[in-house]
């Protein structure tokens, strides 16, 4: 890892603006110094790929079944529907 | 839900999921209530006072959307329809049973902390104060099977329960639904900008989850 320039953004600084950067919500500089750190402290990079694990993990296929009143109740009205639908 | 799949399309297809639906291919409809009901469950029970009425919303929903499935046209996904749709029943009754979240209350918890905890990082006496101090575990040190375990995705949902209400909401219905950003902010009444916050803050928590889970033995 290189050493970092005393005036760069520090890591905890970093951090915070995680959202902000995959957001696209940074200014132009704020957006520059973020990468600028990004390429040479390979921890913030390992941050931010967990971040963007965790936002797929989020939103992967849920396995939990739904429960089973409303499940049967939901393919009964399908059902129905598909009668009211063919007649 | 595993046989349906196997002979189902992937939900990810979304001309397929319309065109079967269209035909009342109940096997692709089995699938779909199976893969999201629950948590089209959890965010209408954010909205409305009492499980049994979050359950009558989602009835009305999977409904809504049989009843629609015709004049849908594909200009967002199948999901962010289905979860707008969601959005809409359950606001309505909310607001008929007057519970309505504060969504605009950035911290009505006090929740101000920091995305990683402070003493992660070095502190002002050290070389590079602010800088990690223990870093997080790079991924790719970490076996594939073990990032996309089932487990992995149960940790975070657990984090998800955790999270205060005005959090969870942003998080699913960006992260989850699919919504953009925009959408998120007229449905909630919220500013780009506390959005930004309330979703910052709920994913810097899932995270910590994913990483406590990447951590264990
Ligand atoms: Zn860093």
């Amino acid at each position: 890892m290189a050493m970092p320039e005393k005036t760069d953004l520090t890591c905890n600084e970093l951090v915070e603006l995680v959202t902000d950067y995959l957001e696209g919500a940074l200014p132009t500089h704020d957006r520059l110094d973020f990468e600028h750190h990004l390429v040479w402290c390979s921890w913030c990079r390992d941050y931010l790929d967990h971040m963007r694990r965790t936002i797929e993990l989020t939103g992967g296929p849920d396995e939990s079944e739904p429960p089973s009143p409303l499940r049967e109740q939901l393919l009964d009205a399908f059902k129905d529907w598909k009668r009211t639908r063919e007649t | 839900m595993q046989r349906a799949a196997a002979t189902t399309p992937a939900l990810t297809e979304d001309s397929a999921i319309v065109a079967a639906l269209r035909r009342g291919d109940e096997a692709v409809f089995t699938t779909l209530v199976n893969a999201y009901s629950t948590s089209l469950l959890r965010l209408a029970q954010d909205f409305v006072r009492t499980r049994a009425v979050a359950e009558e919303v989602v009835q009305e929903t999977w409904l809504a959307v049989l009843n629609g499935i015709d004049r849908f046209e594909g200009r967002s996904t199948f999901k962010t329809w289905l979860y707008r749709i969601l959005v809409n029943k359950a606001k309505t009754r909310g607001v008929r049973e007057a519970r309505t979240i504060p969504f605009s209350a950035l911290a009505p918890d006090g929740d101000d902390e920091p995305a990683v905890p402070e003493d992660r990082f070095r502190g002002p006496d050290d070389q590079w104060p602010g800088h990690w101090a223990s870093p997080p575990v790079p991924l790719d040190t970490i076996p594939e099977q073990r990032l996309l375990a089932r487990e992995a995705r149960g940790r975070i949902a657990e984090a998800l329960e955790t999270l205060p209400d005005s959090q969870r909401v942003v998080v699913m219905l960006r992260d989850i639904a699919g919504w953009e950003s925009e959408e998120v902010c007229e449905a909630l009444g919220l500013t780009e900008g506390n959005q930004r916050v309330l979703l910052h803050r709920g994913r810097a928590k899932l995270r910590a989850a994913f990483e406590r889970y990447l951590e264990e033995d």
